[in-house]
């Protein structure tokens, strides 16, 4: 437990709530990461705009964070390319096909108590929980 | 309340994508190592990851209640909530499906677009296959 880091933790997830609460008062959406982006994607024109500027922002973070600190913050890489580019197709499939990824289910829906962002939050927990127990101890696929 | 400011909704995604993005980062969500950490419950288990979602959901449970009271938000005419009730297949088994690429990488969408401007190799290749995987559930299940 020497990587614990409460702090830290606590207060980035309290920015995403703000954040998430900002959006929704402004303009009336729901924060989704992925629903943000397949419908970037697959959405009508109309809705480009306000889509593109939300991922801009968070484009603009990381930029920020550079400056401000003068270098990138630790991404420990954990996957082979084979191994990312299929957790990249499980993950785009999955969150379209299942209307939601950990922002969208994890912190907005269930801030709504929606039973279906409840159920989907326990399951991608679940086999987050069961895929890593089985890559890492098991085939031993980590890096 | 019938005129809305349309033009201010630009500015305001931003701003929310900007707020989100630097909660990523500061929380560790944006770790790779982090992400793994919290979902290897048979190794060196970090439970920092649930402080995440602790320190989010203390803020929206609450904010949303408070919003939601409104009749409309400040520059839209109504709130796009989703309309989905029922759990389905789907839902199901596209929340396992995400689950299973979350735990091979440590990657979910939001930190995979955030770290995009670190231009680490790695997230650039996670982030093509998320928008092929998204790309192949529509030509596969949405497309009819």
């Amino acid at each position: 437990m020497e990587d614990f880091t409460p702090f830290s933790a606590l207060i980035g997830g309290a920015l995403i709530g703000v954040s998430a609460t900002l959006f929704l008062w402004a303009n009336g959406r729901i924060a989704g990461i992925s629903g943000i982006l397949g419908g970037l994607i697959f959405a009508p024109k109309s809705e480009f705009t306000w889509r593109l500027l939300f991922l801009l922002g968070l484009l603009s973070a990381m930029v920020t964070y550079m400056l401000l600190s003068g270098g990138a913050p630790d991404i420990q890489i954990q996957s082979t390319p084979v191994v990312t580019i299929l957790a990249g197709l499980f993950v785009g499939f999955g969150t379209r096909m299942g209307s939601g990824c950990t922002s969208g289910h994890g912190i907005c829906g269930i801030a709504r108590f929606s039973k279906r962002s409840f159920s989907a939050t326990a399951v991608f927990m679940l086999t987050g929980f069961i895929t890593v127990y089985v890559s890492r101890h098991l085939l031993g696929l980590g890096l | 309340m019938s005129e809305k400011n349309n033009k201010l909704i630009p500015l305001f995604s931003f701003a929310s994508g900007l707020l989100f993005g630097l909660g990523l980062i500061i929380s560790g969500m944006i770790n790779p190592g982090k992400v793994i950490g919290f979902l290897d419950l048979a190794g060196n288990w970090d439970p920092s990851l649930a402080l995440v979602m602790i320190g989010g959901l203390a803020i929206t449970t609450p904010a949303f209640r408070l919003v939601l009271k409104r009749e409309q938000p400040l520059f839209e005419s109504k709130f796009f909530l989703p309309g989905k009730l029922d759990i389905d297949k789907n839902l199901l088994s596209g929340a396992a499906l995400f689950g299973i690429g979350w735990g091979l990488a440590g990657l979910c969408p939001g930190p995979a677009l955030t770290g995009l401007a670190s231009l680490n190799p790695t997230v650039l290749l996670f982030v093509a296959a998320m928008i092929g995987g998204m790309i192949l559930h529509y030509i596969t299940l949405e497309r009819s």
